[in-house]
């Protein structure tokens, strides 16, 4: 049976974030009992950040397992499980942790099967918070969406919203291959009206189909993860004055959605990149070239402008901190750059 | 051509390596559980008496630091539900640990701490001040606003920064040992970690490490029985974290860390013996987290306040030291003068508190520097954008709270 926390009125439901990832696993947990969920603190501590709250009580720890702390081994472990035929949704407390077992994500999970021509297989899920959430400093806040794009062999999501939470997690446990699934801490007390097919057990979002937040004529904002948020922010206060944002959710980052980034530009000739990690090598630079390899690069009117995270380790006073990461204004900014 | 490579002069030829057989199968689990050196006992009465042998005035500065501490960190904590500072970590019930290893060891030793070691930094000099002005991350912090509340550093008492990820601290200081043993140096690397830490990987590299390349290393290993939530039935099986040195060949000593004189007398030995045969050591403090894991735990979800009563009643550090030095007249205990330490310390915290919101925040300039050794020219036209963006929108950011303004 699933919690829903306010019924709204027929039809809808409001959910948090983590809540619709709870949901979402609870679901996949009772659908298939190869799937498991380990990790350190997601039995009986109801997880770092609550996001397992009440799976222990209701699966037990033979399906919710309280790790020993080792990235390395509890990532070793579930990369072997997941070879013989179990399916590990790992949680790590937060992507900065995981770079502990980044050998098995990369060397094994990622690898694996192609290196066995098919043979082994590493269905799994790595998830957890990644990016910044607010004053957690350097080793807290890095975004990691960049470094696991770039790796053949996984496939990378990133929700924004309830929606994209549920129908992209469940996606993910469903998807035979290596999945790394790119949570914000920020984002879990966000709460959204959910229309009631999302609550749905088998409510599922295609893998490698980006989604437009808002349809638009001037400019195009692709982006994903908590930056939908100050996008949409931007994007209203920009329609305020007369200009007219197309705002692209990622959801995908690997497999990329080439195919609506480059119908949007040849609507609205002009491109803006949201992100909150570091520009060089970031998603916005990979956007970037693929305009520049295609023929919707000669739909542009501007050179595509990047808003990314500045080139430091995040510092933890707050007022570094928030010089140190995109704002809206700061996307209003760039709009209006690449208008100009 | 002919390559030639210096092998080890310890032939494997089949003849040469030694063995020996058993004609039974009969496996091993479990060696004899290894004892926890002790020298008071829990009512502060001496059992071991050759080891009395703390001179009276570190006795009296240890406990007085200790008290410092439990008033500090009693305040901090609170300040953080008061939303002064944004996080904390405690150190109640472990500060016998910390307060007095570092007294044992000598100002050149590196320390290399997780994170609960505020009695190795306030031992060595680290003030109230710098504590809460880091905590805040105002200009005064000597990590110019960087880091997370309790991750200091020193370079000027040889304290390595405290960093997030867990155990990493530990083959840094195998490494660093190391290079103390080749340079001919009297100097070891002392690190911390607590049992929880211990299961990482990295421990299992570091030690293995230290042990074969002969790194000048103290291991200190605080049991204090829970990882977060985690108790170590449910982190490790086998003899507690002392029981594994032995099988990496490292000495190995466990300790009552709540006995301060035992805390003292077997780092001191430690360090002599890693000094003279310039081999790494291991100690095991068995000791107990009084309070939470830090100010984003709620303790009692997971542990009885019976069990933590027990352990604060039954095993404190302070009060079995504390009777320790009433029984053999090395302090004049009386109400009005303990109370009068602690209000002190109190009211010093809240003046550093207070003073420390009222500073600014720190500079700009900061945001850009040390991320490499000079400011590169991405980062330099990053820094005037930056201060282009501020100028155009300045009523629209606290500026005059930035240390330099613009």
């Amino acid at each position: 049976m699933l919690r829903i926390v306010h019924k709204l009125r027929s039809g809808f439901a409001k959910m948090t974030v983590r809540e619709a990832i709870n949901s979402a696993m609870a679901q996949e947990i009772e659908r298939d009992p190869n799937v498991f969920l380990i990790g350190e603190e997601v039995g009986q501590y109801q997880g770092a950040y609550k996001v397992s709250k009440g799976l222990y009580d209701r699966f037990g720890k033979s399906r919710i397992w309280d790790t020993p702390i080792t990235e390395a081994g509890f990532t070793g472990l579930s990369v072997g499980a997941s070879m013989y035929g179990l399916k590990p949704i790992v949680e790590f407390m937060t992507f900065n942790f995981a770079m502990q077992a980044i050998d098995h994500v990369i060397n094994s999970a990622a690898k694996l099967h192609y290196m066995s021509a098919g043979g082994l297989k590493t269905s799994i899920v790595f998830r957890g918070i990644n990016g910044a959430a607010a004053s957690v400093a350097a080793q807290h806040s890095q975004c990691f969406a960049a470094w696991y794009s770039q790796v053949p062999g996984l496939i990378v999501l990133s929700p924004y919203d309830c929606e994209d939470a549920r129908g992209l997690l469940k996606a993910a446990v469903r998807d035979p291959n290596p999945v790394v699934f790119l949570e914000n801490e920020i984002m879990y007390n966000e709460a959204f009206e959910v229309p009631d097919n999302v609550m749905d057990k088998d409510y599922l979002i295609p893998i490698g189909k980006a989604k437009i937040m808002k349809e638009g004529k001037d400019v195009t904002i692709v982006t994903f993860s908590k930056m939908v948020k100050f996008s949409m922010l931007a994007a209203a206060e920009l329609e305020r004055e007369g200009i007219s944002c197309e705002v692209i959710n990622l959801r995908t980052l690997k497999p990329l959605d080439r195919n609506t980034i480059l119908e949007s530009i040849k609507k609205t000739h002009r491109v803006v990149t949201v992100e909150e990690g570091w520009g060089q090598c970031g998603i916005g630079a990979e956007i970037c070239s693929i305009i520049n390899e295609s023929n919707a690069f000669f739909h542009l009117d501007a050179p595509v402008v990047r808003v990314t995270g500045a080139d430091i380790p995040t510092p933890y006073a707050f007022n570094l901190e928030e010089l140190s990461f995109p704002k809206a204004h700061n996307i209003v900014e760039a709009v209006k750059l690449v208008l100009k | 051509m002919k390559h030639f490579m210096r092998f080890s002069k310890i032939s494997k030829a089949f003849k040469e390596v030694p063995s020996q057989y058993v004609y039974q199968i009969n496996p091993i689990q479990n060696f004899e559980q290894i004892k926890q050196f002790r020298v008071i006992d829990l009512e502060g009465n001496l059992i071991a008496k050759e080891y009395n042998n703390i001179p009276k005035e570190t006795l009296n500065q240890i406990f007085d630091l200790m008290l410092t501490i439990e008033e500090m960190d009693n305040i901090l904590y609170m300040s953080q539900r008061q939303g002064k500072i944004s996080f904390y970590m405690t150190s109640f019930g472990e500060t016998a640990t910390t307060v007095g290893t570092t007294a044992a060891l000598q100002p050149q030793d590196f320390i290399f701490p997780q994170y609960r070691e505020q009695g190795s930094f306030m031992w060595r000099g680290f003030t109230i001040e710098q504590i809460v002005n880091q905590c805040i991350g105002n200009h005064l912090d000597g990590g110019k606003g960087r880091q997370m509340p309790v991750h200091y550093g020193s370079k000027d008492l040889n304290i390595v920064t405290v960093s997030s990820p867990l155990t990493t601290q530990v083959p840094q200081a195998s490494g660093a040992g190391y290079g103390f043993r080749v340079n001919g140096e009297n100097k070891i690397a002392a690190t911390w970690f607590g049992e929880g830490a211990a299961s990482e990987g990295d421990f299992h590299s570091a030690m293995n490490f230290a042990q074969t390349l002969k790194c000048q290393t103290l291991f200190l290993c605080r049991n204090n029985h829970y990882a977060i939530s985690t108790p170590t039935d449910d982190q490790f099986k086998g003899d507690t974290i002392a029981g594994k040195a032995p099988a990496y060949g490292m000495r190995t000593l466990k300790i009552d860390g709540n006995d301060l004189l035992a805390v003292y007398n077997g780092v001191k030995y430690a360090r002599e013996e890693i000094i003279k045969n310039k081999e790494p050591f291991f100690i095991e403090f068995i000791t107990y987290r009084i309070g939470d894991h830090s100010t984003s735990d709620h303790s009692v979800l997971y542990r009885s306040q019976e069990e933590i009563d027990s352990w604060k009643s039954g095993n404190n550090p302070i009060n079995r030291l504390g009777l320790f030095l009433k029984k053999q007249g090395l302090r004049q205990f009386n109400d009005e003068h303990d109370n009068q330490i602690r209000k002190d310390v109190k009211n010093r915290v809240i003046a550093a508190l207070k003073h420390g919101s009222e500073q600014q925040s720190p500079s700009i300039h900061d945001l850009f520097t040390d991320v490499y050794d000079e400011v590169l020219p991405h980062l330099q036209d990053q820094y005037t954008q930056l201060r282009e963006h501020l100028t155009k929108y300045k009523d629209q950011y606290p500026i005059n709270k930035f240390k330099g303004g613009l």
